[in-house]
């Protein structure tokens, strides 16, 4: 049980940061693209780039709660 | 409820001397010898005309997209240089992410005891961005890549940005690039292994709750998670050796 719990907290906690900044980045660049639609297609390369370096975090912790559960 | 098989690590199916040949492996090499043989396939049935049609189309396709896509982040120049490694490593992360959603990958396989009488389960297919060796091979030879590359362009002076006597300031800003360069290894692989891995038991466990239709949303999306971890390795890889290629700034 307690081990179950602390699965489910890495991944809540790890998860958590991680969704804000990934929201930011998406509303900051939705604003750029908004303002100067020409270079959408450059902040959408580089927004992708910014998701997947947030996202790492989250994967960090995903990958510590799957060790935890299943080894 | 059924018990799920979940196995971080590859499983291994045989072995050969010393080596435990695992089912990824194994996958990995299947998927190397299709995308070796359709482009030797390919490249001798090239035709020129106004108007391509069918295979040929699709593969230019393919190829020019993401050929402009580098083109809009390292220029025309350098995608030149960097276009074969980078495509490859697309294409070859593409199609082991797109393997994970095929029915019979990971359920189809051998069943086996271990030591203690345990029944084990080890799945005749597994993909290799699912395992961590395979995704620390690529992680590897794309950091020492960016080395490389930025080695030849700015050759002894590529170094500089690491090992600085210049002032204090600066010699620990080195030390702090030696360290984010090692750190580049860990959140390639750690990021590719996790994405596909988290989206294999995503599919395992929804799959065991309810089996039909209820999956299918999470197959959407991992075809979208598929083709964005494939292109982000891809984009990143090219953006660092990008900077890799700039010559370090000597006043700020």
């Amino acid at each position: 049980m307690t081990e179950n719990f602390v699965v489910g907290f890495t991944i809540a906690m790890g998860g958590m940061g991680p969704a804000i900044a990934i929201g930011l980045i998406v509303a900051k660049a939705l604003e750029a693209m908004g303002r100067n639609p020409e270079a959408s297609a450059r902040v959408q390369t580089v927004m992708i780039l910014g998701i997947a370096f947030a996202e790492a975090i989250a994967i960090y912790s995903l990958v510590m709660a799957l060790i935890l559960k299943f080894t | 409820m059924t018990k799920l098989n979940v196995s971080i690590s590859a499983e291994p199916l045989f072995r050969l001397g010393n080596i435990d040949i695992t089912n990824s492996m194994l996958t990995g090499i299947a998927v190397s010898v299709f995308l070796v043989g359709f482009s030797f396939w390919l490249s001798r049935n090239l035709k020129l005309s106004k108007s391509v049609k069918g295979v040929q189309n699709v593969a230019e396709m393919i190829i020019e997209s993401l050929y402009n896509l580098m083109v809009s982040v390292a220029g025309e120049a350098k995608t030149k240089e960097f276009f074969p490694l980078i495509a490859t490593f697309f294409l070859y992360i593409l199609f082991s992410n797109w393997l994970e959603l095929l029915p019979g990958v990971g359920t189809i396989g051998i069943m086996g005891m271990d030591h203690e009488g345990k029944t084990l389960f080890a799945p005749l297919v597994r993909p290799p961005s699912a395992d961590f060796n395979a995704t620390l091979g690529l992680a590897l030879i794309s950091v020492s890549m960016i080395q490389i590359v930025g080695f030849k362009h700015l050759s002894f002076a590529y170094f500089q940005r690491f090992i600085n006597f210049k002032n204090p300031m600066k010699f620990v800003m080195g030390l702090l690039d030696i360290i984010s360069e090692l750190s580049k290894i860990i959140s390639f692989a750690f990021r590719l292994f996790g994405n596909i891995f988290a989206g294999e038991v995503l599919l395992a466990v929804s799959l065991a709750l309810i089996p039909f239709l209820a999956p299918l949303p999470f197959m959407g999306l991992e075809i979208f998670i598929g083709l964005i971890q494939a292109l982000v390795f891809a984009i990143l890889t090219l953006v660092f050796m990008n900077t890799a290629t700039l010559p370090h700034e000597e006043e700020h």
